[in-house]
């Protein structure tokens, strides 16, 4: 059990990262709510603020879809590192057959990565 | 005290919310989440049996593992599949690809 | 003590988040809450003892899958669309609480062969590595086939995605 201990402290620093969060959102409400704060709303104060300019356009844009593929390719290297990671520190076990299983694992997504690059897949033109 | 079974409820209950949302939504998306969550339920249950029954042999956690190089690879060609039809259709209602409906 | 109310808090947050992914309207909203979803997961494998699959939980679920989830839905612009209820709506839902009683009861009436609970847990990197790779525990054939997996991901995306 003691290393489930250790855990304890990212469920607390989570608790206290909500607790933070939600305490800075809610006190103007409150506080809004008790008539501490005068509450007059006007077109130009309820404007969205971007950095001062006047706001151009929606937010729902559509992405590019060429950004898709930088997510896939991350995916699959994502996927990679679970397995290169108990690999890595399991090695001096494993010894050179490991090596080599590794090697034709990695080597089997460097296909897939050559075929992304073959099909242009990261060219913005 | 906690135990297995809680923990195979559990997963049944996750599960099943997987199962209703693939089976009542209609975009697409949203049945690719409830699909994950399945997958995840599934997870769950067998962490929980690697924990439970196997305590030294660790067999549920490698399933799991692989469970998530699936779910990965299902995601990938799923999200695929689904901007295809988004340029087909201009939609992600899974009521509309009926080409090949009986 | 520190583990039971854990397990609850974490299970109350992983079944209303995935409820709430399921029942709400606004599918950016929904694809949020699944992260949430998936972050009290982890935590659920971090009560199970198993600490690496917990950071793979994070790394793969939130990190990427979460990602992929959202810029799908960023492209297909579907915010506006909402997620509408099929004719399902009501089979599906007796069909999956059908299932969910069905399971629960089997599991009620299964004698599971617990084993001794009193091993001492340790971090199991190392020993999933060990498992993983070594010829002994039969995962290495597994574990190539996942690398063809993946290309096979990678190709079928990309050729359904491209442009002619």
């Amino acid at each position: 059990m003691s290393f489930l201990a250790d855990y304890g402290y990212i469920g607390l620093f989570f608790v206290v990262s909500v607790v933070f969060a939600l305490t800075t959102v809610l006190i103007p409400q409150i506080l809004t709510a008790l008539g501490v704060i005068p509450s007059k709303p006007s077109p130009a104060k309820s404007a969205t603020y971007e950095c001062g300019m006047d706001t151009i356009g929606k937010s729902w844009v559509q992405f590019n879809f060429r950004y898709y593929f930088l997510a896939l390719l991350f995916l699959v290297f994502d996927i990679e590192t679970v397995f290169l990671y108990p690999w890595a520190v399991a090695f001096n076990k494993l010894g050179l057959f490991g090596f080599v299983e590794m090697v034709i694992f990695v080597g089997i997504l460097v296909v897939a990565y050559l075929y992304a690059w073959k099909k242009k897949a990261f060219e913005w033109k | 005290m906690v135990g297995l079974q809680h923990y195979i409820i559990l997963s049944a209950v996750l599960f099943c919310i997987g199962l209703y949302g693939a089976l009542a939504k209609r975009n697409a998306v949203i049945i690719l989440m409830s699909i994950e969550i399945m997958l995840n339920a599934a997870n769950v249950a067998l962490v929980a049996f690697s924990r439970y029954v196997t305590p030294q042999l660790l067999t549920g956690q490698i399933f799991a593992v692989f469970v998530m190089t699936v779910a990965a690879a299902e995601v990938a060609v799923g999200l695929a599949i689904i901007i295809a039809l988004y340029r087909q259709k201009e939609k992600v209602d899974v009521g509309e690809v009926d080409l090949m409906k009986w | 003590m520190g583990l039971a109310i854990s397990f609850w808090l974490l299970a109350a947050a992983a079944v209303g988040s995935a409820l709430a992914v399921v029942l709400l309207r606004n599918v950016f909203r929904a694809a949020l809450l699944l992260i949430s979803c998936f972050f009290a997961i982890a935590g659920l494998f971090v009560t199970l003892g198993a600490d690496f699959l917990a950071m793979v939980q994070v790394l793969v679920y939130v990190g990427a899958i979460a990602v992929l989830l959202l810029l799908a839905i960023m492209l297909t612009r579907e915010a506006a669309t909402g997620s509408p209820f099929s004719r399902w709506r009501i089979g599906g839902a007796i069909a999956s609480v059908a299932l969910l009683a069905a399971m629960i009861a089997v599991f009620r009436a299964t004698p599971w062969k617990v084993a001794d609970q009193s091993v001492v847990l340790k971090p199991t990197t190392a020993e999933l590595g060990a498992r993983l790779l070594t010829p002994e525990s039969g995962f290495v054939l597994p574990f190539e086939i996942a690398s063809v997996l993946l290309l096979a991901a990678v190709l079928g995306a990309i050729v359904l995605v491209k442009e002619k």
